[in-house]
């Protein structure tokens, strides 16, 4: 399997991590009650098909969001994850 | 049909035209008390386990293909009771002793072979590690011994000592760990529960799950609807998909694990070894391939088959560790789907639908799993309450913070 790195473009998954769904993503606010810290950390919809989820691209330190079918492999595209703010 | 030496000699003599089918090829009746989605290890195991210890004979299991065709046909064998935590510990120590009997209580060669399982350790702080779980196995009522290099040595001689990355300090000791026939184990769930009625229902996937009220009433499959006051959900790596048609959203996450057996060879590997410091594991089967597996792939994955990058690994580990094998040509290569949760340990328990339960999570550790895991699913099932050595098994405790993290890696999908 290839990945693309929107700063490296196509490289071979020997050089990613796979950190999961990207729900790691939708971190929530500090206060929020302990259910949303649950769905965030632990609830996953883990869909058969198309997925989104983070990976981490060691040689440049990128993290991306990749769009990826769980089922056929097909990797579609990826977008950088902004730093969060 | 029962097994015995008298009927095996009969058959034989009169050309073995006597054996019949092991179980009915039933159609869905409209109506049953209880249903099991899932037609694998745990799923066959919950339900001859309600018929047998709770007398509930009006019950089917539903299966979208044919019976064992899951990971219970998939994984690499493997039966021990060395587990760690309160709440493991005590439910694996139940499956060993029940696996123990498996083959007079099903009257079915399952094959359980207690080879012994030799974990290898690589340093102090391993060894120490080590020494506390087969402290707390012994306590547990089961049977450790800690290795030191020349124990090892004496009865693993073909290993490489030698090694520099991760020398050989030692081994966990588990005489009575070893391995099964899996299929067998199956079918010999499934014909048990045959026999005593239940319905075994193939080429019948579940695609809806019916709630009204915040009560399970059924389920619609692809040979029509079925009403039913109880449902099980055991469908291993699917069960997110299950779980959703009911509206549930789980701590589960599905990732792919890979395995490889080799021709067949002469004996030369008599039990089980575990190089966790490699991620890898071997034994040989009774046909005589070798049969070896690591780590997941480690991305989510429902694809039944794995990456170039996990097969390098897994390769490069064996040779790390016992070079002999370097020759043996590997035959097959395949994956299975794992329904992995955050801490590695599994759930068996009500849902927040009255009467829909469930038993998932099995992450790549539930063929040993499957006598007790049938069991305490049954008894659930049977009585609302939860078995008292499944009882840590909790849906809920990611949200309460009751982990049973036996690797201590902490809660984190990309973990275990
Ligand atoms: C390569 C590999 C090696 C392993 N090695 C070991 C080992 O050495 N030791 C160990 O203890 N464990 C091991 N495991 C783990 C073990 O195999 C699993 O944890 C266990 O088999 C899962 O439970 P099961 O048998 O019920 O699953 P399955 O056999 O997968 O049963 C689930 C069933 O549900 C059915 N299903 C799914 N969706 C639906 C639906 N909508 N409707 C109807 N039916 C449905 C599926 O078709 C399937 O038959 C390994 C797994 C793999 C893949
Ligand atoms: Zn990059």
């Amino acid at each position: 399997m290839y990945l693309p790195c929107p700063c490296c473009g196509w490289r071979d998954m020997r050089e990613f991590t796979c950190i999961g769904a990207a729900d790691y993503c939708d971190r929530p606010e500090a206060d929020a009650p302990p259910e949303a810290w649950d769905n965030y950390l632990h609830l996953r919809d883990n869909p058969a098909g198309p997925a989104r989820d983070l990976w981490y691209h060691a040689p440049c330190g990128t993290w991306l969001e990749v769009a990826r079918d769980t089922v056929t492999h097909a990797v579609t595209g990826s977008t950088a994850v902004e730093e969060a703010g | 049909m029962q097994f015995s030496g008298f009927r095996i000699l009969k058959e034989g003599l009169a050309g073995n035209r006597g054996w019949k089918p092991h179980w009915r090829k039933p159609d869905p009746k409209p109506d049953y008390d209880m249903l099991i989605i899932g037609g694998g290890g745990h799923g066959l195991a919950t339900a001859y386990y309600l018929a047998k210890n709770h007398g509930l004979t009006n019950i089917a299991v539903l299966e979208k293909g044919y019976l064992g065709g899951g990971n219970i046909g998939r994984n690499t064998t493997i039966v021990r009771a060395n587990y760690f935590l309160p709440g493991n510990s005590e439910f694996y120590s139940h499956s060993l002793k029940l696996w123990e009997g498996l083959e007079d209580e099903l009257n079915y060669n399952v094959m359980h072979s207690q080879r012994g399982l030799i974990n290898l350790f690589h340093s102090d702080g391993q060894r120490d590690a080590f020494a506390r779980r087969g402290n707390a196995m012994l306590a547990q009522g089961d049977d450790a011994i800690l290795l030191d290099r020349e124990g090892v040595r004496a009865i693993l001689p073909y290993l490489d000592f030698e090694q520099a990355r991760f020398p050989i300090y030692g081994g966990l000791y588990h005489k009575r760990g070893g391995t099964a026939r899996h299929d067998a184990v199956a079918w010999g769930y499934a014909r048990g529960a045959d026999q005593r009625g239940v319905d075994l229902i193939e080429n019948c996937e579940v695609t809806g799950i019916s709630v009204e009220s915040g009560r399970v009433t059924g389920v619609s499959t692809t040979r029509g609807e079925i009403r039913a006051r109880k449902v099980g959900i055991v469908t291993a790596g699917r069960t997110s998909q299950v779980a959703a048609m009911a509206g549930l959203r789980l701590p589960i996450e599905s990732h792919i694990l890979q395995a490889f057996v080799t021709e067949g060879l002469k004996p030369c590997i008599d039990h089980v070894i575990s190089f966790g410091m490699g991620h890898f594991y071997i034994s040989q089967s009774d046909k005589g391939g070798l049969v070896f597996g690591g780590d997941l792939d480690f991305y989510p994955s429902y694809a039944a088959r794995g990456n170039l990058p996990g097969v390098e690994q897994v390769m490069e580990a064996g040779m790390a560790l016992m070079p002999m094998i370097g020759r043996a040509k590997v035959l097959r290569s395949w994956g299975g789907i794992m329904d992995m949760t955050p801490d590695g340990s599994p759930i068996i328990d009500r849902t927040p639908i009255e009467g829909l339960y469930l038993d998932a999570g099995w992450c790549y550790g539930g063929f040993k799993a499957v006598p007790a895991s049938g069991w305490c699913m049954a008894h659930l099932m049977a009585t609302d309450q939860p078995h008292p050595v499944a009882r840590r098994y909790r849906l809920d405790r990611f949200a309460t913070g009751h982990l049973l993290d036996e690797e201590g890696k902490g809660s984190q999908h990309n973990l275990h």
